[in-house]
């Protein structure tokens, strides 16, 4: 019986802790949007993260969609030549990424790249107390450290993303067209002909810009509510990995469900 | 503001994000086929309209002239109702007919518009009366085995 009712508890306690972080977080996230009115008079600030999230990201992005891209264009080769219409390769390697592979790959990607040194630098600043310092001058951390760094990682984001899908269809041009020799024409066409501008990249831009948002505010969130030792940091780093990818995933479902089942 | 070289790189990356944005666009999508110029709207009743769906083109002579803009059924003459748009320099005279055609033999449902020979031009919000219904293929190869049953029926009957 005792351990029926501490079963209850620990259950309680669970779903309690994990509320209460959910509503610290949305509180934080509807503080720094709110708070980020001033950005507009010193974009700086921005520009300095875009800087650190977006072009330091932009290498490894690019080789990933390169690669992703040439393996799409060799798997898709081999599955499409049994049914005999390798001709449909750019509009396999098209709709893959815009849809799904551009913004998730991306989105992992930039949790692995962009957040976790987000979180390692907010939480190195709030256990050397910089966070409290800046306050201690009245200068409001949530508006001069975390807000410049959603808005680079919300802006960063689509923008990577649509470089990954542009990189992704040009690898899967070079290994279909030149390497395996599928009509470069048929290539093209087939893909303008299914790929629609709206339904398809314009959705993978909204899913962009969403995971842009999830990965970018838990890595922040991560970071300012991490505990101040080095143990702490870096637990929040990894809780920022894990948490920021499932949701990419929980998310990708979501959306896909919602634009693309009519 | 002074100009430091973060806002280069920063700019020169935001470039190549656009660049990769209007290769998507051009290249990959159909911008083309996204067209601004005017465009009036004329519907047409099918008995069965298959597979066709929105956005499906609309064609004359092979060439695209429009697309489905929705499709709806009508519960007073249980027909299938088809608005298209059609661009505005394209006109077609008044007694034109529409089919439901298949671009190959397993490609996509289109509809095909045939030119009459009446001098008046259809205009916004008028309506196609010649229409040919989608072929279904399940109909098709019932009408061939009914066909069929029917001939061996004659055949045996004449044997007699």
């Amino acid at each position: 019986m005792t351990a029926l009712l501490n079963l209850f508890g620990d259950f309680g306690f669970f779903v309690r802790r994990n509320l209460g972080s959910l509503g610290l977080a949305a509180r934080m996230f509807v503080a720094v949007i709110v708070r980020s009115g001033f950005l507009l008079k010193r974009p700086r600030l921005v520009i300095d993260q875009i800087l650190f999230v977006g072009n330091h990201s932009f290498v490894i992005i690019a080789v990933s969609g390169l690669f992703v891209g040439f393996v799409l264009g060799l798997q898709g080769y081999y599955t499409l030549n049994r049914y005999g219409s390798e001709q449909a390769l750019g509009l396999l390697v098209a709709l893959s990424l815009t849809r799904e592979l551009g913004p998730v790959i991306t989105a992992l990607l930039f949790a692995g790249r962009a957040g976790t040194s987000l979180t390692a630098e907010i939480g190195l600043m709030k256990a050397g107390e910089q966070l409290t310092a800046m306050e201690m001058m009245a200068v409001d951390p949530l508006g001069r450290v975390i807000a410049p760094r959603l808005w680079a990682g919300i802006i960063s984001m689509p923008i990577l993303a649509t470089i990954f899908t542009a990189v992704g269809v040009l690898g899967g041009y070079l290994v279909g067209v030149p390497l395996i020799g599928v009509d470069s024409g048929a290539f093209w066409s087939q893909m303008q002909g299914g790929v629609d501008l709206f339904s398809d990249i314009g959705n993978g831009l909204i899913k962009s810009m969403v995971f842009g948002v999830a990965v970018t505010f838990i890595a922040l969130y991560q970071g300012y509510e991490s505990k101040p030792t080095p143990e702490g940091v870096s637990q929040a780093t990894t809780r920022t990995v894990v948490i920021s990818s499932l949701s990419v995933l929980a998310l990708d479902f979501l959306l896909t469900a919602m634009m693309f089942s009519n | 503001m002074r100009k430091s070289a973060i806002d280069i790189w920063v700019g020169v990356f935001v470039a190549i994000g656009l660049l990769a944005a209007l290769f998507l666009a051009l290249k990959v999508g159909n911008m083309n086929a996204v067209s601004f110029a005017p465009t009036y709207k004329i519907s047409a009743r099918f008995d069965n309209i298959g597979g066709l769906k929105p956005r499906a083109p609309v064609k004359s002579a092979g060439v695209v002239v429009g697309r489905i803009t929705s499709i709806s059924f009508d519960d007073k003459t249980y027909q299938a109702t088809v608005v298209m748009t059609i661009e505005e320099s394209y006109k077609f005279p008044k007694d034109s007919s529409a089919k439901i055609l298949t671009s190959g033999l397993l490609g996509e449902q289109y509809i095909g518009l045939e030119a009459g020979g009446s001098d008046d031009m259809l205009s916004n919000g008028e309506k196609i009366a010649q229409t040919q219904s989608a072929i279904v293929l399940e109909n098709l190869i019932s009408q061939f085995l009914y066909n069929k049953a029917a001939d061996s029926g004659q055949d045996k009957g004449t044997a007699k």
